[in-house]
């Protein structure tokens, strides 16, 4: 048996919108096997992950302020993505932003008035470009291989929060433990619709908004999309490709800083040694599942939003590890690049006794 | 002093340079797999787990080069037959090997380990200085030598790698001369793996015989790092690998001396030598191009 694959004349529509749900589907597969594996009924196992969380408003909450990081992180992402730029540091410029937007509630806490906040949030979003700018500069400037870079990047930021919460970020009055001082109520992300969800979900909605019209309407759109996968061709149309890759970095630092400050100023509410699960790399897996679309985006970081709440769901009703969240979520990106195959190709499986014969279509 | 140095050195390249020397074949190969990280944290886990459970070394070490194969193939499946995106696959890898190796481990946090036992290689062990350091270590050891030594002599002196090299320089013409590129870079991604996953069992069965969860720590990255470093050629990925080493120990050295320098930044030191290596070695074009395999990276759909 031989697996031969045949190009397509042009990318298939009905599939770029099926792949994702076939991937998911695949993936709801392989959760039940896990799940019966380790002993647990593999309906209601599926039924605690996926089904359960959204029957509940709380979960239903719970889920929307997870999804709500890693859609914006994944906009950033998704241009550097289009325009071939491998930004795999947003977990670092993520973390960066944070602690430049807690400059002011940290450092200078009797700075309180209505310009806090937004104050705040301007500086997470330019501490998280200039960290993803590093990569950038390096690949302009000297060629150098941004994905490993700005992976390196995020263990650094890590170790400075780390350091920073440790010492000289420690609170004053906190018994010595790894924590930053409290937010002050004029540096706190209000909560809107009486609670029930906090400000930065508008403000996400609303980036991705304008980021699915840049993409889809604007001569930026089409220098991104043109420059990924032809700069041969961006290039004879006076397209830039290093001004892009300096864009692209610093548009998706900045919006994976401004998740950072928003987490820690609206979640919560006080820096520690880890303020993220691991946004910036699931925000990898949400720009693929999306399909590298912010519409798509926002359907995805949904998605995998539901991963977290469903893994402690599982966790807490039937005794199976939330590990397996993270299991799930990379059995997903597997499958969606899997199936992103069908849209640029035909599939045909030749067994081998008669190759020109016996052949079945996919 | 001098020699308990050297020998924390060993400890520390030896898992790079496994991983480096098995991401060096891939990608003469052509293929770029970013997966290494994943790879190697399996094989810490699998090996770890195989160990404990049947109380022998060698049986760990073969599970978790197992393990780091079975990775491999995934990744070569999804990269080589249905032609997905190398960057984002082999990214995929590591998300995966990070969480199941997570979801495996937990029944392993806090159970005692099982340590490789040094080898005593008879008669050379008792030279002074040098016998302690190079002839009293564990296997896994005297393998990281060995590979090296048969990936330089196999990559350029024999026809086996002149086809491997081949197919990393031009897969269009390897094809029409009738070579399967498919294959030999599916061999190869499996070589990758089964070095990933080695120089996994050397984290968990000897450099700290315990299962912690992450416990790569970004090894697998720093190897892919040292694959440029070493402008492709065997013999410079030791140079690299032992340079890491010597950073690392730098730190703990350092740790243990309690310099006025914050542990953080001690620790952070790896990574920042990395980048400052990677930018080192890309800004010099001549290096980089003249061994960098042509074909890395880009996919290959055989017309038929």
């Amino acid at each position: 048996m031989r697996v031969e694959l045949i190009k397509r004349k042009e990318q298939s529509r009905k599939m770029a919108l099926l792949s994702p749900l076939i991937a998911i589907g695949l993936t709801a597969l392989s959760a039940a096997i896990i799940f019966a594996i380790s002993g647990h009924n593999p309906l209601l196992g599926l039924y605690k992950f996926f089904i359960e969380p959204l029957t509940q408003q709380w979960s239903l909450e719970a889920t929307i302020d997870k999804a709500t990081p890693l859609v914006l992180i994944a906009c950033g992402l998704s241009v550097c993505y289009l325009s071939n730029n491998w930004n795999i540091g947003a977990e670092g410029q993520f973390i960066v932003g944070a602690l430049f937007g807690s400059v002011l509630p940290i450092m200078f806490p009797d700075f309180e008035t209505s310009a806090t906040l937004p104050l705040m949030l301007v500086f997470g979003a330019v501490g998280g470009a200039l960290w993803a700018l590093i990569p950038a500069v390096l690949k302009t400037r000297f060629n150098t291989n941004e994905i490993l870079t700005s992976l390196m990047l995020v263990y650094v930021a890590s170790l400075i929060l780390d350091y920073l919460v440790r010492g000289p970020w420690r609170d004053p009055g906190g018994y010595n433990f790894p924590e930053s001082r409290l937010f002050s109520d004029a540096a706190t992300l209000p909560d809107i619709f009486g609670g029930a969800m906090s400000l930065s979900t508008p403000i996400t909605f609303l980036v991705a908004i304008i980021l699915a019209i840049m993409l889809g309407k604007t001569m930026k759109g089409f220098e991104i999309r043109v420059m990924g996968e032809s700069p041969r061709a961006g290039s004879f149309a006076g397209f830039s490709a290093r001004r892009l890759t300096l864009f692209a970095f610093a548009l998706a630092g900045a919006l994976a800083g401004l998740a950072g400050t928003m987490e820690v100023s609206g979640a919560l509410n006080q820096l520690l040694p880890t303020i993220s699960p691991g946004y910036g790399f699931t925000a990898i897996i949400v720009a693929f599942l999306g399909r590298l679309n912010p519409i798509g985006i926002i359907v995805a970081g949904f998605v995998l939003a539901l991963s977290y709440i469903g893994g402690e769901a599982v966790q807490s009703s039937l005794g199976v590890s939330n590990k397996i969240a993270s299991v799930i979520q990379g059995l997903l990106l597997f499958y969606v690049l899997a199936c992103d195959t069908l849209i640029l190709y035909k599939i045909r499986i030749v067994s081998r006794r008669a190759s020109s014969g016996e052949v079945s279509h996919v | 002093m001098f020699e308990a140095v050297l020998l924390t050195v060993i400890t520390a390249a030896t898992p790079l340079l496994i991983a480096a020397i098995g991401e060096l074949v891939v990608e003469r190969s052509g293929v770029l797999n970013l997966g290494v990280e994943g790879m190697m944290i399996m094989g810490a886990v699998v090996g770890f787990a195989a160990a404990n459970m049947t109380g022998s070394g060698t049986l760990g070490i073969l599970a978790a080069i197992l393990a780091g194969i079975a990775m491999a193939a995934l990744f070569g499946f999804l990269v080589l037959i249905l032609v997905a995106n190398q960057v984002a696959t082999g990214l995929a890898l590591t998300i995966l090997g990070i969480g199941f190796s997570g979801l495996i481990g937990e029944a392993f946090i806090g159970v005692p380990g099982l340590k490789l036992p040094q080898l005593y290689i008879p008669g050379l062990s008792d030279i002074p200085f040098i016998g302690p350091v190079l002839f009293q270590q564990d296997a896994i050891v005297y393998i990281s030598f060995l590979l090296v030594a048969i990936v330089a002599y196999t990559l350029f002196r024999t026809r086996l790698g002149l086809v491997l090299r081949a197919v990393g320089d031009n897969h269009g013409s390897a094809h029409a001369l009738g070579y399967s590129v498919i294959r030999i870079r599916f061999l190869a991604v499996l070589f990758g793996g089964a070095c990933a996953g080695l120089a996994g069992a050397y984290l968990s069965l000897a450099y700290t015989p315990q299962w912690v969860e992450n416990m790569t720590a970004g090894r697998g990255w720093i190897a892919l790092a040292l694959v440029v470093f070493s402008s492709w050629l065997p013999l410079r990925v030791v140079v690299g690998a032992y340079l890491f080493g010597a950073v690392n120990v730098l730190n703990l050295h350092a740790q243990a001396v309690e310099f006025d320098i914050p542990s953080q930044f001690l620790s952070s030191l790896p990574y920042l030598a990395t980048i400052l290596v990677l930018v080192l070695i890309s800004a010099n074009r001549r290096l980089t191009l003249v061994n960098t395999p042509a074909c890395l990276g880009k996919p290959f759909v055989p017309d038929r």
